[in-house]
């Protein structure tokens, strides 16, 4: 399953999403656990924010990152794996 | 307190994660996940506790509010994100809403790791305003008699109206249940109960054989076959009722062919500030000869982390000997729990014996012999409590302790 162009999704409850300064990159926090995001996933997760639809996420990102080819799809795939970890919930 | 969640299943699941092509590399060993063991002091009296059986040594030079505000400062800046405020019993402190309120505006994700006693309205409700952001209840089993029996105290009632309160302050409900002989044939019914009481993650920590339980290992131990069957009736569980509750069940190592990657290596991840201000690689890293581990009160953590023989002794994989020193799998265990190695061969920088390929495997295999030889396993069990450390510290209680080179 894939998410949608219109889906809102804001960070899953008790989870945490931070930048952290000593290792350079975004993690989630959880109850028992902890994931560093690499650079991209750390860029896509920092917009969802509860407002922004998937659409809006992706059209940020490709403006800031024009020249990253396929860009879109790995967007896509990224949300689509913070879905199936359950990082994320839908709000509408 | 309970152990195995620590530290393990936070590595297992950032290393799924990198798996996933999702993490980054990790270039410079940082200290992701402190643990924070306030006191020793604890009303249970757990078989199970992997909590330094001289522990009484230790009650009476508590560090202050100050020293662990300070202890949780350095660490941060270290790169400590995960906080567990641990123990013993880390409510038998009145200061935990002042840890807490300090974690929280140095934003550590914090995790209270508790057995529910002296968890009261008034308490939850200031570690919610604190910042507090998820409690660790831990569980014993379904039914009253074993719960009892095994903490040596009458809680049963008590846990399921704490687990209530927990739900109630809408923080997520993380149970722990330590499995052992007494409570693994009731594998289906705790996982019931978990679903019953809304639990969002259960971790079943098979008992792993360090402190406490180490002396009554031959009275814990289930059978190979006991394992298999619970292992089967999680996995069944947890296809049946998709991923609402997230259920980890952590194997035991004796039973396994290889050894765990003890603590995703010495000094890699994880750092212990304990009670009195020693700080350790793990939790049971004193048992390890001719090391001296910095104390807070003496050293800054970063000195600790970065520089301290201790930390440093066991990093990378120049210290192993053979057969790990040129095995093929050395990457991926580590060889092991130097803790383990140490307690049950002599030998701290040998293999683990819970490895096949141990010269020294057979004192698994014993082990587990002794567990089903019936005159051994009906011992009584020792239970932690404050008479029978210091008993064990006066060195009473020698027939239970002999065969072990050390007894963290």
């Amino acid at each position: 399953m894939s998410v949608n162009q219109t889906d809102i999704y804001a960070i899953a409850l008790h989870h945490r999403f931070q930048w952290e300064e000593a290792q350079s990159c975004y993690v989630i926090l959880f109850p028992e656990g902890m994931v560093k995001l690499n650079g991209g996933a750390g860029e896509v997760l920092n917009l969802v924010d509860g407002k922004r639809t998937v659409a809006d996420i992706v059209l940020a990102l490709t403006a800031k990152f024009s020249d990253v080819p396929d860009l879109a799809q790995d967007i896509i795939g990224m949300l689509d794996l913070a879905i199936e970890k359950a990082w994320l919930r839908q709000l509408n | 307190m309970t152990q195995a969640s620590l530290g393990q299943s936070v590595v297992q699941k950032e290393i799924q994660a990198q798996n996933n092509g999702v993490s980054s590399s990790v270039t410079k060993t940082q200290p992701l996940w402190l643990l924070a063991e306030v006191t020793y002091r604890c009303p249970l009296h757990c078989a199970f506790c992997y909590n330094p059986t001289d522990y009484d040594k230790h009650t009476q030079n508590e560090l202050t509010t100050e020293q662990w505000i300070q202890a949780l400062q350095d660490a941060r800046r270290l790169g400590a994100l995960q906080l567990g405020i641990s123990g013993g019993e880390p409510l038998l402190r009145d200061d935990i809403e002042d840890i807490v309120i300090e974690a929280k505006r140095l934003g550590y994700y914090s995790n209270l790791i508790t057995s529910g006693v002296g968890l009261t309205e008034k308490r939850i409700q200031a570690f919610k305003e604190g910042g507090l952001d998820h409690i660790q209840l831990s569980m014993h089993d379904i039914t009253e008699e074993i719960n009892n029996f095994i903490t040596n105290t009458k809680t049963f009632e008590l846990k399921k109206k704490v687990a209530a309160m927990i739900k109630n302050h809408g923080y997520p409900m993380v149970l722990n249940v330590v499995i052992h002989r007494y409570n693994i044939g009731h594998m289906r019914q705790i996982l019931e109960m978990a679903e019953a009481l809304g639990a969002d993650y259960i971790e079943l920590a098979n008992t792993q054989y360090y402190g406490w339980s180490l002396v009554n290992r031959s009275q814990l131990m289930p059978t190979k076959e006991q394992i298999d069957e619970a292992e089967r009736i999680t996995n069944e569980f947890r296809e049946k009722q998709g991923s609402k509750m997230k259920i980890f069940f952590v194997v035991p190592d004796y039973f396994s062919d290889r050894p765990k990657k003890c603590m995703n290596g010495w000094g890699e991840v994880f750092m212990i500030v304990t009670a009195n201000g020693d700080v350790l690689p793990c939790h049971s890293a004193r048992v390890l000869p001719n090391m001296d581990f910095p104390n807070v009160r003496d050293k800054g953590l970063d000195w600790v982390w970065n520089d301290s023989p201790a930390f440093n002794k066991y990093r990378g994989d120049s210290w192993m000997k053979e057969p790990c020193r040129s095995c093929a799998e050395k990457e991926k265990d580590l060889a092991g729990c130097r803790c383990q190695a140490f307690m049950l061969t002599g030998d701290a920088e040998g293999a683990d014996p819970v490895c096949s390929l141990s010269p020294n495997h057979h004192v698994i295999t014993k082990a587990i012999e002794d567990s089903r030889n019936p005159v051994i396993a009906s011992k009584p069990i020792i239970f932690r409590n404050d008479k029978n450390s210091k008993a064990i510290i006066a060195g009473e209680l020698e027939d239970r302790v002999k065969e072990f080179h050390a007894l963290p």
